[in-house]
């Protein structure tokens, strides 16, 4: 719905703030046309965006193998995947309009580099056992981070976030089948499944985002509870569910220091070199301008398409703005 | 998943395969669905990913049904050589731009449903396959035909592209219509209905059906016969290499 | 809006037979047909739904946050409106 934050006088903003205050402090939802502190909304936009071009973008590595999956059955779970991917950013595109930011803004921040989407997506998949460690590793990364956004403060955010989270249940377990065939499979299918699980494990764990001490958004976020867990939190949940899994798959993860703590009832790991992540993130990983490239190139190519059906609509009287 | 091979020597009370038709029909839906793959993150507009996406979903479901009835599917979708498909040439034609593509979806899915139409009337072997794959493709034919109004009839540019895409693929909707072995379908009603179809929806579109022949000259034949266009090698060389990387490995 | 860019519409879907159609989410489309179309394609793709509403969402009219209290605060006070209002001696059934 198109909503615009009300008029508000400086002299009635305490008093909607104090309103909106209790709100998030009861735990009830914050609705597009309540009113919010614009920094609320500017993190928010901030955030669903990011989110919803990560999903955008993370279509591109796995439809890098739809055309090569090695079974039928796994070609139907591929693309029905990387359609559930596309159909998460349309669902998060969405919860951001109701902040008064359209789509098409967003995508231009996305195609000038002015807003980011994961940097796990500027890895490229170079073997079919990727598509597993993606589905393992990534997503259940993902699914760590998302599953506390249902409770999520802002409304649509986290009505999307169900939604998503509900779908996105078989495409960690996907991923988990494709690896477990792989590893028990013959001994260059076993092979090609470590390297991949190599080669993802580290920028899963960055997936997090940097240390709790580092991150610059994070406490405000927590405040409003649109986040719920600090970074190091959610790493450390998903290294705990991550060792027994890569055992029963019979793969080992490539950290040397990683070890069951039996002080802190958790496992200790090894140092993550944040130099990588901040490259990766500054645009050197080894797929950025790759990613952008085609998601620029698939707009543009398709400008032609969407003005024709605009043409179209205008033409016969079907168009409604 | 595994079936019997084709190969194989059937249990004595079998009913014999109806091999020739559900290649024909198995291998056009198996080639159109991964044409429609290569589109993933190509899209023009996000909508029209999760769009492409179900059709090429549903058209692999029936692939793989199909092919099934004819043997083991992975065996016969990635260990055939080209000269052993089926399909049509039409369903093998690289996507080209929007326009191209949905030229094909137009002329392919407005076949396919006239065609499953009768299977699913008649008695045989792919009745219940086409029961319920004709609701799949009277979508199909639905979205094509929305899509070549708006491109026909949108901009002065997407008339142009879109009118390349139905002359440039016209000459190979004649092979749709070569009667296929064992399909109980009347094929002069079927070329009729889909004539008279084409050509409303391309006369509505502001569009103008293309006059050419609908079939190539050479007398070797074309898909039905396993003779197949150029790309359509390399399209396999694709789809086909992880999985004969590995022989006899399960995935 | 530039030539490309498609109006956005809200999307209602009844997810069975007997219930209301609930606010689903909205899209992106160039008019009505095609806004049906991908609703269908997006918000039922795991059968989620018997039959979609789209409407364009500059026709939504909303209340606004200003009027919360004059618009909803009077139905609150009126508990009577609630079944379970009304005290009904125990094992009386049916009610």
């Amino acid at each position: 719905m198109t909503t615009m934050a009300p008029d508000t006088g400086a002299q009635d903003t305490a008093g909607y703030e104090a309103v909106f205050d209790a709100a998030v402090a009861a735990e009830e939802r914050i609705e597009p046309r309540d009113w919010m502190p614009d920094a609320y909304r500017a993190t928010l936009v901030r955030q669903i965006a990011q989110h919803a071009h990560s999903e955008i973008i993370g279509m591109q590595p796995e439809a890098n193998w739809i055309t090569r999956a090695p079974s039928l059955r796994r070609k139907a779970i591929l693309m029905a995947k990387v359609q559930d991917e596309a159909g998460h950013g349309l669902y998060l595109y969405s919860a951001a309009e109701t902040l008064g930011t359209g789509r098409d803004e967003l995508l231009d921040k996305l195609h000038s580099g002015r807003q980011k989407y994961s940097s796990i997506f500027n890895y490229p998949t170079l073997t079919w056992a990727d598509v597993g460690a993606i589905g393992w590793l990534v997503d259940g990364a993902a699914i760590t981070n998302q599953v506390p956004l249902c409770r999520c403060s802002y409304g649509p955010y986290a009505r999307a976030m169900v939604r998503i989270c509900k779908e996105e249940s078989f495409h960690q377990r996907q991923g988990y089948e494709l690896l477990l065939a792989l590893s028990r499979g013959t001994e260059a299918q076993h092979a090609m499944a470590q390297d991949a699980v190599n080669r993802w494990w580290w920028p899963s764990l960055m997936m997090f985002g940097p240390p709790d001490a580092e991150s610059s958004h994070s406490a405000q976020s927590m405040a409003w509870k649109i986040k719920r867990h600090s970074n190091d939190e959610l790493r450390q949940r998903f290294v705990d569910i991550c060792v027994p899994q890569a055992a029963s798959l019979g793969l080992t993860l490539p950290d040397p220091d990683l070890r069951w703590n039996e002080e802190r009832g958790q496992h200790d790991f090894g140092a993550i070199d944040w130099t990588e992540f901040q490259e990766v993130l500054r645009g050197n990983g080894p797929c950025n301008d790759q990613r952008i490239g085609q998601r620029r190139r698939a707009h543009e190519e398709g400008a032609w398409v969407r003005e024709a059906a605009a043409a179209y609509a205008a033409k016969h009287g079907k168009a409604t703005a | 998943m595994k079936s019997v091979p084709v190969t194989d020597t059937p249990a004595p009370a079998a009913e014999p395969r109806p091999a020739t038709a559900a290649l024909a029909l198995g291998d056009d839906a198996l080639v159109l669905s991964h044409r429609l793959g290569e589109w993933a993150g190509h899209a023009p507009v996000l909508e029209e990913e999760v769009a492409l996406a179900n059709i090429a979903l549903d058209l692999l479901g029936q692939a793989r049904t199909l092919l099934s009835l004819a043997g083991d599917e992975d065996e016969l979708a990635y260990l055939r050589e080209e000269r052993a498909f089926r399909n049509t040439q039409l369903v093998e034609q690289p996507n080209g731009d929007f326009a191209h593509t949905i030229a094909r979806q137009l002329y392919f899915s407005t076949y396919q449903h006239l065609l499953y139409g009768q299977l699913a009337a008649a008695e045989g072997p792919f009745a219940p396959l086409a029961g319920k794959a004709v609701k799949e493709v009277a979508y199909h034919r639905d979205h094509a035909e929305h899509w070549t109004l708006r491109l026909g009839d949108g901009t002065e540019e997407s008339h142009a592209r879109m009118q390349r895409g139905l002359d440039a693929l016209w000459r190979y909707t004649g092979e749709l219509f070569e009667p296929v072995e064992e399909l109980p379908v009347d094929w002069s009603a079927l070329r009729e209905g889909w004539l008279s179809a084409v050509t409303a929806v391309v006369e509505r579109a502001t569009l103008t059906l293309p006059s050419g022949p609908q079939n190539g000259a050479w007398t070797a034949g074309a898909g039905r016969q396993g003779i197949h266009t150029e790309p359509f090698g390399r399209m396999l060389a694709e789809m086909q290499h992880l999985h004969r990387s590995h022989p006899g490995a399960s995935w | 809006m530039t030539n490309a860019d498609w109006p956005l519409w809200e999307v209602f879907v009844r997810s069975r037979r007997g219930l209301a159609h609930t606010h689903a989410g909205s899209l992106h489309a160039p008019d009505a047909e095609m806004a049906l179309r991908n609703a269908r394609d997006l918000y039922t793709r795991r059968s989620e739904g018997v039959s979609i509403w789209v409407v364009p969402s500059t026709a939504v009219t909303a209340s606004s946050p200003d009027e919360k209290d004059p618009f909803f605060e009077p139905a609150a006070d009126k508990p009577y409106r609630h079944p379970t209002f009304y005290e009904i001696p125990e094992g009386v059934r049916h009610l």
